[in-house]
């Protein structure tokens, strides 16, 4: 069930196997499109997203790969967002791919509507990413995403989690973690920070849908997100992808820690990186190492209070939410690791 | 130009936009000093010959070593490889094999007769006296330069210690003979069978313009025991010497062996081979603080020598030497106890270590001797001007790599002495150490595993007993470096960058940053794996 394709597992040893970013190594099929010279670099210098921003990096890698898969036939529709905002402030763009924003909630109907527009021209090479944040995603554009499912329009939507409003000075999303602070849920009380919910999953309520693919990545798994923004692009009808882009800002993370950061969320089991096609999950990226979540919180300062003695019933719920995912999903490995 | 309905100004690019101004720090490309490359006593540039292999370039791999160490084949067996001891791959899971892969390369060049070529001719001489690994390492370098070089060795064959110390069952012959005859290809004279007593009149003689001193450490060190002659006291230096020379070594029946060094075990393990009913070796250490290593100690047990510690000899008489039981005492030095056992011997072998015959420089004017080895300077030159010194008989770890590591030092001194000129040594880079490095990338990868003779084979001869690995496995091996401090070109720092503000420059060439627009975020230091590239603040 492991993600990366078996002619690639034959060369594991390779120094560093299949980890990095590229390798000399490797035959140049077997290589990453980030490790290629001729990237298309679809989001390129110049943008004002912060130092080392996590969807910055996760966007070029998606929408990257995205063209390639497509031969640069390409259209992108973006919410409201950082993703918008850091890249486009009229008239500059960062962008290098035909790329359309709206509003904050409708990224999914604009998407869907240029895709049955696409489909009228009769212009069956030219696909359709929508794209947003986790606010316009969960919270206020998901009824059009919802409608976009229904209906299984040709369009891949791409949910950059970086769980908050981050363009507008980090409040509260449907995707913000239990315990986590921001502007609207203070470290203060005898619960700080956001209150544990339901646990509300995008990616799951996409599975509901019974949508072709969903599927969710990390910034710190180049080889895995590549390889599943490409198999949405082969497959037509609704498709939705979330990936978890670390924010040093909102999180109160050294830039530097990013796809640290990233990693430790998915080895620690909070952000189990899945695959699934018509409701059903048929793939699991392994965890190769499991750490315990306070490896993942200490990184950030928006779980300070959570490390402290007397908060330890929050660091408690949060290992349970990892230990779940790592049961439900079966991310660890029983005879121990990915290799 | 017109724009469309309701827009007012042209679509502009954010490249525009230089964002490397919010920069406080920068990245910077930098190439480290692998512990390994920092451990060799050689100074062998590790790290880049094991890359080259990687991508299956034998032979510029083999050139790489040459570079330092004119004796892969050799080192390949005989080394005790410190280099794998600081190999940071070891925190991880195990050490590279880096001394495997040497062999490989070191074979690799014998099979398809590889060749150096000397260095355009100087028309200095310069005169070397032993032809043991340092004066063959200080002639070939020296050769390379461009001097005319002549050896001088006592022996009838060429190889020092290597030939007449280490027994060939670790030092196969064939080898090391191949090995010096390309460094005589080269064009160095070696004059065998030539002692030479009186340095300087030698020097005159032959109009040499500098010398190089490398004779090793050959006078056998022995301490006094009671007796009457019988069983004979012999001394490892001789013995081993004898089985070289295939001569009467005198083991025979019971060998005690006294010592508890890798000559002990040489001894000790040669006597096995040459048929003795019982080989003990008698150690005055406790088994923990013997100076032998761990491996030989074990290869040894394997072929059936026994290990007597913390007992000395007191007595030796008729067929019984009588020891007297040690205890350890404080630090390492054994308290005797005033209990004594026997033992019965046919013969005992003294292997206590070897001294320098300091004699050849009494008649030096200026060479300084103290604690009975030869002094010199930063440069390798003894007191006396133009008289170089390298090897066992300087200040030493006495091993094979160190004499050729001196013997390189004192080449490019030498060198620099003809030219009336001082040598600078390069400076060094900082070393990496394990926390430097990212190692999530590096995947779980065993070491590989050297085949070994089986020890009934062992026991009955002097075929060599460790085996060769083949290309797959040195390539696989050499895979497993993690390119410590050195850019291996795995594209990470070019991938991970949000601000794509890094240029790929191509296949050998590396990567640039685009300083315009570098936020300063760090990310590529932070997922290099190898720690190829460091934060310097900016002015500002
Ligand atoms: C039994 C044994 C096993 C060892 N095993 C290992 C090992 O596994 N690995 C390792 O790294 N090291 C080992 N060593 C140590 C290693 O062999 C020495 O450190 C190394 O050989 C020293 O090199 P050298 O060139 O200084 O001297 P040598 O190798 O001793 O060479 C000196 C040469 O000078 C010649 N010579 C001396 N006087 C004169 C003269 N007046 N005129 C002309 N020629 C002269 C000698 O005949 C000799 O050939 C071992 C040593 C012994 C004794
Ligand atoms: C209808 C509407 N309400 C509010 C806003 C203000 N607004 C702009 S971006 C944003 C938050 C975006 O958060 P998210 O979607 O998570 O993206 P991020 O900035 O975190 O990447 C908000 C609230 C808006 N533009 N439109
Ligand atoms: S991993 Fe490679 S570069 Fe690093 S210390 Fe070991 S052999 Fe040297
Ligand atoms: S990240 Fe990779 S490509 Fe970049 S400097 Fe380090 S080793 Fe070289
Ligand atoms: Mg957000």
């Amino acid at each position: 069930m492991a993600q990366i394709p078996e002619s690639l597992q034959k060369v594991r040893f390779y120094q560093t196997g299949t980890l990095t970013v590229g390798n000399r190594l490797l035959d140049a099929e077997h290589r990453s499109v980030q490790a290629t010279l001729d990237r298309s670099n679809s989001l390129d210098s110049g943008h004002r997203a912060c130092q080392g921003c996590g969807e910055a990096l996760g966007a070029r890698f998606a929408i990257d790969a995205a063209m390639r898969a497509t031969d640069n036939r390409l259209i992108a529709a973006n919410a409201t967002g950082c993703l918008e905002v850091f890249t486009t402030p009229y008239p500059e763009t960062a962008w290098s791919v035909p790329w359309i924003h709206s509003l904050f909630g409708n990224a999914a109907a604009v998407g869907a509507g240029i895709a049955a527009a696409m489909k009228a021209k009769g212009r069956k090479d030219v696909r359709v990413i929508a794209q947003g944040g986790d606010g316009g995603t969960t919270d206020i554009g998901f009824g059009c995403l919802s409608g976009m499912f229904d209906r299984n329009d040709d369009v891949l939507y791409i949910c950059y989690n970086n769980e908050a409003y981050m363009n507008t000075g980090v409040q509260r999303s449907s995707a913000t973690p239990g315990a986590a602070r921001t502007a609207t849920t203070m470290p203060v009380g005898k619960d700080p920070g956001n209150a544990f919910n339901t646990g509300k999953s995008v990616p799951l309520i996409a599975m509901a849908h019974l949508i072709p693919y969903v599927a969710t990545a990390s910034v710190h798994d180049l080889h895995d997100l590549e390889h599943k923004v490409t198999k949405a692009m082969g497959v037509r009808g609704s498709r939705y992808i979330e990936i978890f882009v670390p924010c040093p800002l909102g999180w109160g993370s050294k830039p530097s820690d990013t796809v640290k950061i990233a990693r430790l969320a998915v080895e620690c089991g909070l952000f189990p990186l899945i695959e699934a096609e018509h409701g059903e999950i048929t793939g699991v990226t392994k965890i190769r190492s499991k750490t315990p979540v306070a490896d993942y919180l200490k990184l950030q300062r928006r779980f300070a209070h959570v490390l402290k003695p007397d908060n330890a019933h929050q660091l408690e719920q949060l290992q349970a939410i990892a230990d779940r995912n790592i049961s439900r999903f079966n991310l660890v490995d029983d005879q121990g690791g990915q290799e | 130009m017109k724009t469309p309905f309701a827009i007012t100004l042209d679509v502009g690019s954010s490249l525009l936009n230089k964002t490397g101004s919010w920069r406080t720090e920068r990245p910077q490309y930098l190439d480290r000093l692998p512990p390994c490359n920092h451990a060799c006593p050689a100074g062998e540039n590790i790290q880049q010959w094991l890359y080259l292999t990687e991508e299956g370039r034998y032979e510029e791999a083999w050139r790489q070593i040459m570079d330092d160490n004119p004796f892969p084949a050799v080192m390949g067996r005989v080394c005790y490889h410190p280099c794998e001891t600081s190999c940071n791959r070891g925190q991880l899971d195990e050490a590279v094999g880096i001394n495997a892969v040497e062999r490989f390369l070191g074979d690799q060049a014998l099979i398809n007769e590889w060749r150096m070529e000397a260095g355009t001719s100087t028309g200095k001489r310069v005169m070397v006296l032993g032809a043991g690994p340092g004066g063959l390492a200080a002639a070939y370098h020296l050769r390379r330069m461009g001097h005319e070089v002549t050896v001088f060795e006592a022996s009838p064959q060429a190889g020092g210690m290597l030939r007449y110390g280490i027994p060939k069952y670790r030092m196969p012959r064939e080898k090391l003979r191949a090995e010096v005859a390309r460094i005589e290809q080269m064009g160095v004279a070696l004059q065998l069978d030539t002692r030479i007593d009186d340095v300087l009149a030698a020097r005159d003689e032959g109009a040499f313009d500098a010398v190089f001193l490398a004779i090793g450490a050959q006078l056998p060190k022995r301490v006094d025991i009671k007796g009457n002659g019988e069983p004979p006291v012999l001394d490892a230096v001789t013995v081993l010497r004898n089985t070289e020379l295939e001569q009467t070594t005198g083991l025979r029946g019971q060998v005690v062996v006294y010592g508890g060094g890798n000559t002990a075990m040489d001894v000790g393990r040669s006597a096995v081979r040459l048929g003795a009913k019982k080989v003990t070796v008698v150690v005055f250490e406790a088994r923990e603080h013997m100076p032998a290593h761990e491996f030989e100690v074990t290869e040894a047990r394997e072929e059936g020598v026994t290990l007597i510690c913390l007992r000395a000899i007191r007595e030796v008489h008729g067929d019984t030497v009588t020891l007297e039981k040690m205890v350890p005492g404080e630090g390492r030095w054994p308290q005797p106890t005033g209990q004594f056992e026997n033992l019965s011997a046919d013969v005992v072998v003294q292997a206590l270590g070897q001294n320098v015959d300091t004699a050849l420089v009494d008649a030096l004017t200026g060479v300084r001797t103290a604690e009975g080895v030869v002094q010199v300077g930063a440069d390798m030159q003894t007191g006396c001007a133009g008289v170089f010194a390298g090897g066992d008989m300087i200040p030493s770890q006495r091993t094979v790599t160190t004499a050729i590591g001196h013997g390189k030092k004192a080449a490019r001194n030498i060198d620099a002495y003809l030219r009336n000129g001082a040598y600078q040594a390069p400076e060094k880079h900082e070393v990496v150490n394990f926390d430097m490095l990212n190692t999530w990338y590096y995947s779980d990868a065993p070491r590989t595993v050297r085949p070994m003779l089986n020890v009934m084979r062992r026991q009955s001869g002097f075929a060599e007993i460790v085996g060769n690995i083949d290309q797959e496995a040195a390539t696989f091996e050499a895979r497993r470096c993690m390119s410590c401090g050195n850019c291996f070109e795995c594209d990470n720092c070019y991938g991970v960058c949000p601000d794509n503000s890094i240029t790929k420059l191509g296949p050998g060439l590396r990567f640039k940053f685009k300083y315009d627009y570098c936020k300063g975020c760090g990310l590529c230091v932070s997922e290099c794996p190898c720690g190829a590239i460091k934060m310097i603040p900016e002015d500002i």
